[in-house]
């Protein structure tokens, strides 16, 4: 079964300014990164007919996309606001593609922002992201993000003996390819050790071990892969795309140590006819650190059970042989909360075309993109690559 | 320590759990079990998990379980919660099958483990809200 395998292509890709933006909005920023892109893609609004957005948690309109078709005065044939959660971010790609390949669009926008550090007060972005727990049989008990995915963790450390230190190397890492990328937020190296002596935020996780909270936007441009040849850049194609499903609720999942990212890569990999051999950098959803190191195991890079080791081999950083976050992550590049995984995209964009610098992976020519919603709740996994076939 | 619940995130029941937090109110905490296939299951539901039967009964737990995870929260997830911190959440497997979320009290945080065993408590938060916590067994 081939489905949308090679159908459709990117043509633009860019992010906004991020980090810390107070001076623009979210809705600003969910506009700038659609000018960028399109700047990238050599084109005007006139050629666009789709458009997607994510809402904003900080500045949120009842019906977003359509808000934003109005602000930018587009008047679009397809349009969707995607759900909340970080997964369904790279599940839109699939149904932009479908609308695509069926004939519903032709040449989609897909923009998403947003302004967590400079919009949100620390205690609504706190409150915002608990209420993702169940209303009646979690949030009472006052666990935080961060302390939903230190049960995962600890469930993780108490099953495969896995320990703070493994975690702490996917932080180094992402750290490592955030020195060498100047859009990052946070470029100064870090260690182990540095992890470790940050303040405990849940245990076993430690403030290193979290994503950042801040301002930024990106887009793409898809279209047609047959008129692919007619923009500036190299083509980035799709060549896989899958969803896994698991539980929405951490109460709830039926195990705490392997999750849907088994189903979604599964998919993915199959509709690509590729496997994790074939993946020249992955790119994987890094809320907090274990969530890295069980995706790994989840989507075949190795073992279950066995990611502690693995993240320790040096296999995740440039040179090794699956560099993972090449831009530096949620935990190092960018996290303005839902849009998150949009850098990801971006970024495997870069490196497929070849335009990476200094932190560009040898020869990148297929890679993974994971990302999951809620607590490990929601998965989408994608393969990109830079030859149609 | 005398802790004031009225500003938490308290539980507001609906039709299908009201069953659930008056058992919570009067000292015992239900779960449901499939008069069809003999699942026993939490969150309370409309249907059965493992049978999709409609035919629902319930049934009082004992109270003893085990942690299945936990974690320490050190920055609190609002005011509310401040005054208790350090504080564990935690998953708690009941001893009849069913795994729900609570927090584990009484004890020095660092002294919870993964397979410790604990035995249900209820703290009272409102006039009819009473939550279910573990404490661990000696």
């Amino acid at each position: 079964m081939t489905g949308l395998r090679g159908k459709v292509a990117i043509v633009g890709a860019a992010d906004t300014e991020l980090g810390s933006v107070p001076h623009m909005s979210a809705t600003q920023l969910c506009v700038d990164a659609a000018l960028r892109a399109m700047a990238d893609a050599g084109i005007e609004k006139k050629d666009i007919d789709g458009l997607i957005t994510c809402n904003s948690m900080a500045q949120p309109y009842m019906y977003h996309a359509e808000a934003i078709a109005e602000y930018m005065q587009i008047f679009p044939r397809y349009c969707m606001s995607a759900g909340a959660g970080g997964g369904t971010t790279f599940s839109v790609l699939h149904h932009a593609a479908s609308a695509i390949a069926t004939g519903m669009a032709d040449t989609i926008l897909i923009s998403m922002a947003d302004s967590l550090r400079s919009g949100l007060s620390r205690d609504q972005a706190m409150a915002m992201q608990s209420s993702s727990g169940h209303a009646q049989f979690e949030t009472p008990y006052g666990a935080t993000v961060p302390a939903y995915y230190g049960l995962i963790a600890q469930a993780h450390m108490a099953q495969y003996g896995t320990r703070p230190e493994h975690f702490a190397e996917i932080a180094v890492a992402c750290r490592h390819h955030a020195s060498l990328n100047p859009g990052a937020q946070m470029r100064e190296p870090i260690t182990v050790d540095d992890v470790l002596n940050s303040r405990m935020i849940a245990d076993p996780l430690h403030l290193l071990d979290c994503s950042l909270v801040s301002d930024g936007g990106a887009a793409i441009i898809m279209t047609r892969a047959e008129r692919a040849g007619d923009f500036p850049h190299q083509p980035v194609y799709l060549l896989g795309a899958g969803e896994g499903y698991g539980h929405e609720h951490i109460s709830q999942a039926h195990s705490l140590t392997t999750s849907a990212a088994v189903d979604s890569g599964r998919r993915a990999y199959e509709m690509a006819g590729l496997g994790p051999a074939d993946m020249d950098f992955a790119q994987l959803y890094d809320c907090f650190t274990p969530t890295v190191l069980i995706e790994l195991e989840d989507l075949g890079f190795c073992a279950k059970g066995e990611g502690g080791d693995f993240v320790q081999s040096g296999a995740i950083k440039l040179g090794g042989s699956i560099p993972v976050n090449t831009h530096g992550g949620l935990l190092s590049h960018c996290h303005p909360g839902n849009p998150g995984s949009m850098f990801a995209l971006t970024e495997a964009v870069t490196q497929l075309r070849h335009g990476a610098g200094a932190r560009q992976v040898a020869a990148a020519e297929v890679a993974l993109l994971h990302a999951q919603g809620g607590i490990m709740s929601s998965h989408s996994s994608l393969i990109l690559g830079r030859d149609r076939q | 320590m005398n802790i004031d619940h009225s500003a938490k995130f308290i539980p507001r029941p609906t039709a299908e759990t009201q069953h659930y937090w008056d058992g919570c109110a009067e000292g015992e905490l239900r779960f449901q079990l499939c008069l069809s296939c003999g699942h026993r299951q939490l969150y309370p539901r409309l249907i059965c998990t493992q049978c999709m039967g409609r035919e629902l009964g319930w049934q009082a737990a004992s109270g003893s379980g085990e942690i299945v995870s936990f974690s320490i929260v050190r920055r609190a997830v609002s005011s509310a919660y401040a005054p208790e911190l350090p504080y564990v959440v935690a998953l708690i497997k009941l001893t009849e099958g069913p795994t729900l979320m609570s927090n584990v009290v009484d004890c020095d945080v660092a002294s919870v483990v993964v397979g410790q065993a604990v035995e249900l408590l209820f703290e009272s938060w409102t006039e009819d809200i009473s939550v279910p916590k573990f404490r661990p067994v000696d």
